[in-house]
């Protein structure tokens, strides 16, 4: 990599962008920002510009740790055909009021 | 039009702010006085929006491409609003002022005709220019005139913002390595000069301040020096004491600029006139 590339590279930060009130922050996309202050408004700027947002994080990308696209078996299809964790699994004993 | 998007992660709306086709609409007539301090703004908007459009592709990072854009939208949408209420009192569209006018029939001052220069000397420009539209504002919002209260109300926000940005990278440039100190010192060296102008009063102004409508330029230095004094220092800059460019008001000197400014945007309007695009 050229020493250009180099300077004019600044670090990735992810964006997350809650629309409303009672709301989530959904995650939006990422940028390139020189720190978090910048990046705050440049999130303003390329992800609430069409009035989406009412509230904005931004996380530097390399402070997430994600899961490992490769293990998805383990990881996630593990938890398939398991309904005794849904609620719906079990009947409701005689005698219980309310539920 | 629909803003809905399934697919998007969050919720798009137009929002429900004023817009230049509500005062196209509206029954107000702007009188002439008036529609001629709306031109003294609504030019400088223009102009600048022009400028600024230039930085599209061109900005260091396309961050700020959309940055600067989102700003240039702004000062258009400000021009939009002001150059709709004044073509009013002439039976003028927004465009027909826009587009139709010749150099010397401008009122832009010579701060947003100046050159964007590097970044820095942008961001000199902008900081300049949006302290003081910020200061305009804040009082355009008691304006007697309804309309110019309004427009005021509805940019007042988006200049909030612009004085923000601008004063960010002053920041950065400014306390950041030596040759981005260099350069943004250098930017506030060039624009200085045309400082004196904004807060310039006229014969006009006056009458419109007296009556409640315009607020007089001069009144907004103090404040204006009070809040751009601590970013500039800040930042580890110097604030230039350097002689005001000559012929400061709004009487018809203007830069050498405007002319190649007008030139590429009446271009196509008046070679194909109404094109729309």
């Amino acid at each position: 990599m050229s020493q250009h590339n180099v300077d004019a590279s600044w670090p990735l930060y992810e964006v997350f962008v809650r629309s409303s009130r009672g709301l989530s922050h959904v995650h939006a996309g990422s940028l390139h920002a020189p720190d978090a202050t910048m990046a705050l408004r440049n999130a303003r700027d390329l992800y609430t510009r069409r009035n989406e947002g009412t509230s904005v994080w931004v996380v530097p990308s390399d402070a997430i740790s994600s899961s490992d696209p490769d293990s998805k078996g383990g990881f996630f299809e593990s938890s398939q055909g398991k309904a005794f964790r849904h609620a719906t699994y079990y009947t409701k004993s005689e005698g219980v009021k309310h539920l | 039009m629909s803003f809905a998007s399934s697919d998007s992660a969050t919720r798009q709306s137009a929002g429900n702010a004023i817009t230049p086709e509500d005062i196209i609409a509206s029954e107000n007539k702007a009188p002439e006085d008036v529609a001629t301090y709306a031109m003294y703004l609504g030019d400088d908007a223009l102009i600048l929006a022009q400028r600024l459009g230039y930085w599209i592709s061109r900005a260091p990072e396309m961050e700020e491409d959309v940055a600067l854009a989102n700003i240039a939208q702004d000062q258009l949408g400000h021009a939009r609003f002001l150059l709709s209420y004044a073509g009013s009192a002439w039976g003028k569209t927004e465009d027909e002022l826009a587009y139709f006018r010749d150099t010397h029939e401008f009122y832009s001052c010579r701060l947003v005709e100046q050159e964007n220069g590097d970044f820095g000397q942008t961001i000199a420009r902008q900081l300049i220019f949006a302290t003081y539209q910020y200061e305009l504002f804040s009082r355009l919002v008691d304006s007697k005139d309804e309309t110019l209260a309004a427009v005021a109300a509805k940019a007042l926000k988006e200049v909030m913002y612009h004085l923000d940005h601008a004063a960010q990278w002053t920041l950065r440039l400014g306390d950041g390595t030596e040759e981005s100190h260099r350069r943004m010192q250098e930017g506030l060296y060039y624009m200085w000069p045309y400082v004196d102008e904004l807060f310039a009063d006229d014969d006009l102004l006056r009458d419109l301040a007296d009556r409640g409508i315009a607020v007089l330029p001069s009144t907004l230095r103090e404040s204006f020096d009070q809040r751009i004094q601590p970013i500039i220092e800040q930042a580890t800059l110097e604030i230039p004491d350097v002689a005001g460019a000559f012929g400061g008001d709004r009487s018809g000197r203007f830069s050498e600029h405007r002319g190649h400014i007008l030139g590429e945007m009446q271009v196509l309007a008046r070679q194909f006139p109404g094109a729309t695009w």
